[in-house]
């Protein structure tokens, strides 16, 4: 597994993501990359439902966010959330990424959208962008792992 | 059978056992076979309806499934059958998301129903009169075997679209 600066937030705390997946092992492999680029886990959910809730409880800097679940999917979920919540940052993180579903997500207010199987460099590059996308959290070249920002 | 249809789930199960289990995949005999598939180990099956429909299997043994269980959490598992099933599911749903992907931005359009887990020792049939395409994707962690029974039900959305219409 490769290695990878880590990414923090302006106040030099860890990123704190929110995992929703309804595939145990997907949440395990996600939350592996999450911690390799510095993150916390704030909270897991196993479909869209959940997601709205494990949102409101932990307020996540970013969600990770699969698009088939059972009882409300993905697209719905971001939809509920960012209606909310306009602020919210989520990526979504799908196996299925035909335009019309990708376009969908973003229609919805997805920032962005990776297929799986993940990479991590390009999970952490997606990360990085949508991060720099919003002034209270870290933006510009990612801080080093034990080098926060001043 | 028509391969345009076939080749995007070969492609992808090849694709996605390499990316996920980290290691080198050789896509090994291929057969035709028209009766009920006999499981290898664990199966997991995904119904297709729509410009396309069929139904496609994935299987693998339950030593298999734990070797690729580790892999995709990055620790020892518990053997259970609950990990089992999970872990068909997850390459099941990674390998038609993926091939779904590509036939949908060829055009077709259908819809992918949830992976059925089949564990018992009945033989799983084929849902109408179609052959099915069975092969063995060789990887690191042992063999996974695809089954894909596959038909073509009407004109890509594009050729639709481009007839001209009737008067």
């Amino acid at each position: 597994m490769p290695q990878f600066a880590a990414l923090f937030r302006k106040d030099n705390q860890p990123v704190r993501y929110l995992v929703v997946d309804d595939s145990v092992f997907a949440r395990k492999n996600i939350i592996k990359m999450v911690e390799l680029f510095g993150g916390e886990v704030a909270g897991e959910a196993g479909d869209g439902l959940t997601a709205i809730a494990e949102f409101n409880r932990t307020k996540p800097d970013i969600v990770l966010m699969d698009i088939t679940m059972p009882q409300m999917e993905g697209i719905e979920a971001v939809e509920r959330i960012v209606r909310q919540h306009p602020d919210a940052r989520i990526v979504m993180v799908s196996s299925v990424g035909y335009q019309e579903n990708i376009l969908a997500a973003l229609q919805k207010g997805a920032k962005h959208f990776v297929q799986k199987p993940v990479k991590p460099e390009v999970l952490y590059e997606i990360l990085r962008y949508v991060l720099s996308d919003d002034p209270t959290l870290a933006g510009g070249p990612a801080v080093l792992a034990g080098e926060r920002r001043a | 059978m028509r391969m345009d249809l076939i080749q995007p789930f070969i492609n992808a199960a090849d694709a996605v056992f390499a990316e996920a289990l980290q290691g080198p995949t050789k896509i090994g005999d291929l057969a035709m076979e028209e009766e009920a598939y006999r499981r290898k180990g664990v199966a997991a099956l995904i119904a297709i309806k729509g410009d396309i429909e069929g139904r496609i299997i994935l299987d693998l043994a339950p030593d298999v499934a734990f070797k690729v269980a580790a892999i995709l959490t990055g620790a020892e598992v518990v053997e259970s059958e609950q990990v089992v099933r999970e872990t068909v599911c997850e390459l099941a749903n990674m390998v038609i998301g993926n091939s779904v992907t590509l036939l949908n931005d060829q055009g077709y359009r259908f819809k992918v129903f949830p992976p059925e887990v089949h564990m018992n020792d009945e033989g799983l049939a084929g849902s109408h009169d179609t052959e099915a395409l069975v092969l063995a994707i060789e990887t690191s962690c042992g063999n996974i075997f695809l089954n894909i029974a596959m038909r073509h039900l009407a004109r890509r959305r594009n050729e639709r679209d481009a007839a001209p219409a009737l008067a």
